[in-house]
């Protein structure tokens, strides 16, 4: 019942998170280019600008609504479904939460109405700011929920108090400046504006192939592809600077994701394809590529990275080594403020591993009634699903790489061309747009399932960290959520669909005048003072 | 750092539990009008003109309004974390409702309009009448349960727990005192969404909404009475034994008992009756108000009488937070169920830089938005408005 019960609670995160994922890194990229045609817009005057921030807008907002309502699930479904977590670490964890509502989350929500309703009531600047204000309001979002799950991977900044039974802050300023947290957050973010500009070059090429609306096409590729290219380079290098702080913070999980077994010599070798075989413990058909590993991970060819059978090892160790701060903490709930001396300094001297003592829990109630067949098993857990890990990893790399190659191709295209797009990149254009969600999926796959059986990584299991329902209540709420997603779904992705196929409001008297007036000061070089003024808004 | 010794825990404490009273109470004040013009919707609008002029009183600030949702939810998490824990996980399927309802009302508002289809339009509009209406009466249920004390007990690992079946637990959440303050929180939201709709709406949708907002307020100020005296006969209080001062935050230490009433508070504390006095006072001049067809003053009244109503629960459970019926001793309290004394100076400092910033850009774009939504303007700008 009880390893059922977690299980479920973990199917209906990693449902709805993957489900709000799909929605975000739209938001954090589309705001951005969205604020950028505007500014285009305000700083020419052009009308096409303003049709083209009006056309992405409508896209944007039909996104951003679902990636609001589906983030309301997020905040409150650790308490709902992991409240042990939420007794435990919410003492870090709830304060980013709390600083995105109102640094980021109010900035965002308050400007976005504004965005929509107010192009009537605001001068031209003052929307251009509003614009802004939602796509920075949108990116600290991601900052501050970043820090939160960085500190998930890499619990800094904080220690175990036993007279409350949970983990407290020690620094804020560890906890903010997490070297996890701060590589995550431009990584993510970076692609979010990759899928974002994916997105507006795919739907662009769509209306190239139809011969429709050829300006707001052209020119949203040239937009896209500029910010896509320095995006796309920018989720690799940071990608990049991931595996290194996990070559420090997380090394099971960069074991993992390697499918590297024993200790290699430094420098270590990358296995660029091969079969993981968790049972064996051994990577069948490898092809290896010399010394990449050891450079990507250590940046030096000397120092080593450890393998899954030795840090399988060294949990064991840590696993006997909490049990003595368990012991010593069970005396302390005892014996509260009676509590002699020498006890609270033994379990200080241990507590960085009572988390390991706590993966026992699984097996046995009191974890200090341990077999050495138990501690075996528990040890054995530290190491999460190799394959699935292994290959997720791979593809979303693959993925990372094409994504500059195609961005490459086009900004060429777009600037020194004259925007000419060959027929078959057009038709590549639309057929890749699925696959920067892909990228980020399988993105999230590895930092979350990389870090199990952990929810904070060495501090408290998942296993222990679920709420005690009913599986009824699990069912239920797991079909609801199954349901009703698929529905918002269908209905999304169906007015997504609407829009494109409507394409942008186009006021062909307005472009046509604005037309004419241009040339004319072209050929006349001087304007006539009656053109000189900004055409209409 | 040691700057957080600057301001005593207990104090922070205090701080804290009037900062989720605030954010309770600035939730009721902008979402609750959100909410009560779309319960009110079916109602004051019968053709699409009509609801769309509804809609679009809200459809710019609908969305900031939400986040005061939350902010609560992060803010509860950040100070009260076990209260976080215990109660949306004790209030399991309650709260999977009340998430149902806060998804499909951002949805309802944005996708409405985007189809000509009648029938599209009735089915949001329905979605939108129920996104209002469900939270507004699961929010008063959940209260009413507070008062009455949760079932729920905290293992010594501190681990929340709360035995029985699913469905007796949730049909249980159904006491007739918790649905009278479920019928309260209803009430008053439609009044406030009347009152909402008479300053931003115009001919006959203000004027249905002030005829329901004035039968709205009798009830609300009824239900609030009887919920008074339901409390003064009916429901058991709880009262909290020493604690020692600056203590650590671990419920288990204290020692509660169950018995003798609430409203004792009021003999401990007499100056707690303004809020009470209040609540009385705004609802009658807002229902006053809506009678005689008082636009900005009466939104302030019904301010007024909600921030009365809500700070009373407050007010009189101090410093119970969330009690319990299994064990009382795991009542979680202002003094045993708060973070860490660092958290909370941290969390106070970064509320007192932003909170500031978002009152006044928020009172900035009420600016830029104000005046009344008018019928030409919903279909003059059909592209761009819900």
């Amino acid at each position: 019942m009880e390893i059922g019960l977690v299980e479920l609670s973990r199917m209906q995160f990693a449902l709805t998170a993957m489900y709000h994922f799909l929605f975000v890194p739209l938001t954090l990229g589309l705001s951005i280019l969205v604020a950028i045609m505007e500014t285009v817009y305000v700083m020419t005057n052009r009308p096409i600008w303003r049709q083209m921030t009006k056309f992405w807008g409508t896209l944007f907002g039909i996104n951003f609504v679902l990636g609001v309502a589906t983030g309301i699930t997020m905040e409150f479904q650790f308490g709902m479904n992991w409240s042990y977590y939420s007794h435990y670490v919410g003492d870090i964890f709830g304060a980013p939460l709390a600083i995105e509502g109102l640094m980021a989350f109010f900035l965002e929500a308050t400007f976005v109405g504004l965005f929509f309703f107010g192009w009537d009531k605001l001068s031209k600047v003052q929307h251009m700011v509003v614009a802004w204000l939602v796509a920075i309001g949108s990116n600290f979002s991601a900052l501050w929920i970043l820090i939160a799950n960085g500190w998930m991977q890499n619990p800094v900044g904080a220690e175990f108090n036993p007279d409350t039974m949970r983990m407290e802050m020690t620094s804020f300023f560890d906890v903010l400046f997490n070297e996890v947290a701060q590589a995550k957050f431009v990584h993510t973010v970076s692609a979010g504006y990759v899928t974002a500009s994916v997105f507006v070059l795919g739907v662009s090429a769509l209306y190239l192939i139809q011969n429709k609306h050829k300006d707001l096409a052209r020119r949203s590729i040239a937009v896209a592809s500029a910010f896509g290219l320095a995006a796309a380079l920018s989720v690799v290098v940071l990608g990049d600077e991931s595996g290194y702080s996990a070559s420090h913070t997380q090394k099971m999980k960069l074991a993992a994701i390697e499918a590297m077994w024993e200790t290699h010599d430094a420098p270590a070798p990358f296995t660029a394809i091969g079969f993981p075989d968790q049972e064996a413990r051994e990577t069948h058909y490898a092809v290896e590529i010399p010394w990449a590993m050891g450079l990507i991970g250590t940046r030096s060819l000397t120092q080593e990275i450890p393998g899954i059978n030795d840090l399988v090892a060294e949990s064991e160790v840590k696993i006997r080594d909490g049990l003595i701060a368990y012991d010593a903490l069970m005396t302390i709930r005892e014996q509260r403020e009676a509590t002699p001396s020498e006890v609270r300094e033994t379990f200080e001297a241990h507590s960085d591993n009572l988390g390991y003592a706590l993966l026992l829990k699984q097996y046995v109630d009191d974890p200090r009634d341990a077999t050495d067949a138990q501690i075996k098993m528990a040890a054995d857990d530290t190491v999460p699903g190799v394959a699935p890990l292994f290959w997720a990893f791979r593809i979303m790399v693959a993925l990372g790489f094409s994504f500059i190659a195609v961005m490459a191709y086009f900004f060429y295209r777009a600037s020194f061309r004259q925007m000419q797009f060959p027929r078959w990149s057009l038709y590549a254009a639309v057929a890749i747009i699925p696959t920067p969600w892909i990228a980020a999926e399988l993105g999230w796959f590895v930092a979350e399932f990389g870090r199990q059986p952990w929810t904070v990584d060495g501090v408290l299991p998942t296993a222990l960290s679920a709420s005690h329902l009913s599986i009824a209540d699990l069912l239920i709420t797991l079909a609801g959520f199954l349901i009703f997603y698929s529905v918002l779904f269908v209905i999304e992705v169906s007015l997504m669909v609407k829009y494109i196929r409507k394409g942008p409001f186009q006021d062909v008297e307005e472009t046509d005048a604005w037309q004419e007036r241009h040339e004319s000061r072209l050929r006349s070089e001087t304007p006539a003072p009656t053109l000189a003024a900004t055409p209409a808004e | 750092m040691i700057l957080f010794e600057l301001i005593e825990y207990d104090i922070l404490r205090v701080i804290w539990w009037a900062l989720l009273g605030v954010l309770l109470i600035g939730f009721a004040l902008t979402d609750g009008f959100d909410m009560g013009v779309g319960a009110l919707l079916p109602f004051v609008a019968r053709t699409d003109v009509e609801r769309r002029v509804a809609i679009n009183t809200v459809g710019p600030v609908w969305e900031g309004n939400q986040v005061w949702f939350i902010l609560g939810g992060g803010a509860i998490f950040a100070a009260w974390p076990p209260l976080y824990a215990v109660s949306f996980s004790g209030f399991y399927l309650a709260m999977f409702v009340v998430l149902a309802a806060f998804i499909v009302r951002p949805v309802a508002f944005k996708y409405r309009s985007k189809r000509e289809d009648a029938a599209w339009r009735t089915r949001w509009d329905w979605a939108l009448f129920a996104g209002g209406a469900v939270p507004a009466l699961l929010f008063g249920v959940a209260v009413g349960n507070v008062l009455l004390g949760v079932p729920f007990y905290l293992t010594e690992d501190l681990m929340p727990m709360y035995p029985g079946n699913f469905a007796i637990k949730f049909v249980g959440l159904l006491h007739p005192f918790a649905l009278l303050a479920g019928v309260v929180s209803l009430s008053m939201l439609l009044m406030h969404g009347a009152a909402w709709l008479s300053l931003k709406a115009e001919g006959i949708v203000a004027e249905r909404a002030r005829a329901i907002g004035v039968k709205a307020g009798m009830v609300a100020a009824a239900g609030y009475a009887l919920a008074g005296l339901w409390l003064a006969v009916g429901v058991d209080g709880f009262a909290l034994g020493e604690v020692a001062a600056n203590g650590p935050s671990n419920p288990l230490y204290s020692d509660v008992t169950r018995g003798g009433s609430w409203l004792s508070a009021y003999a401990a504390r007499p100056w707690i009756a303004v809020a009470p006095i209040l609540g009385f006072v705004g609802i009658a001049l807002a229902v006053l108000g809506l009678k005689a067809g008082r636009e900005v003053s009466t939104l302030l009244w019904s301010k007024m009488g909600i921030l009365g109503i809500i700070s009373s629960v407050g007010l009189t459970m101090f410093p119970f937070i969330l009690p319990s019926t299994l064990d009382p001793n795991s009542s979680l309290t202002v003094w045993d169920a708060s973070s860490s004394h660092q958290t909370l100076f941290i969390m106070l400092i970064c509320t007192a830089i932003f909170m500031p910033l978002i009152l006044m850009y928020t009172a900035w774009v009420y600016k830029v938005l104000w005046g009344k939504v008018t019928e030409e303007q919903v279909t003059d700008n059909a592209d761009t408005v819900y």
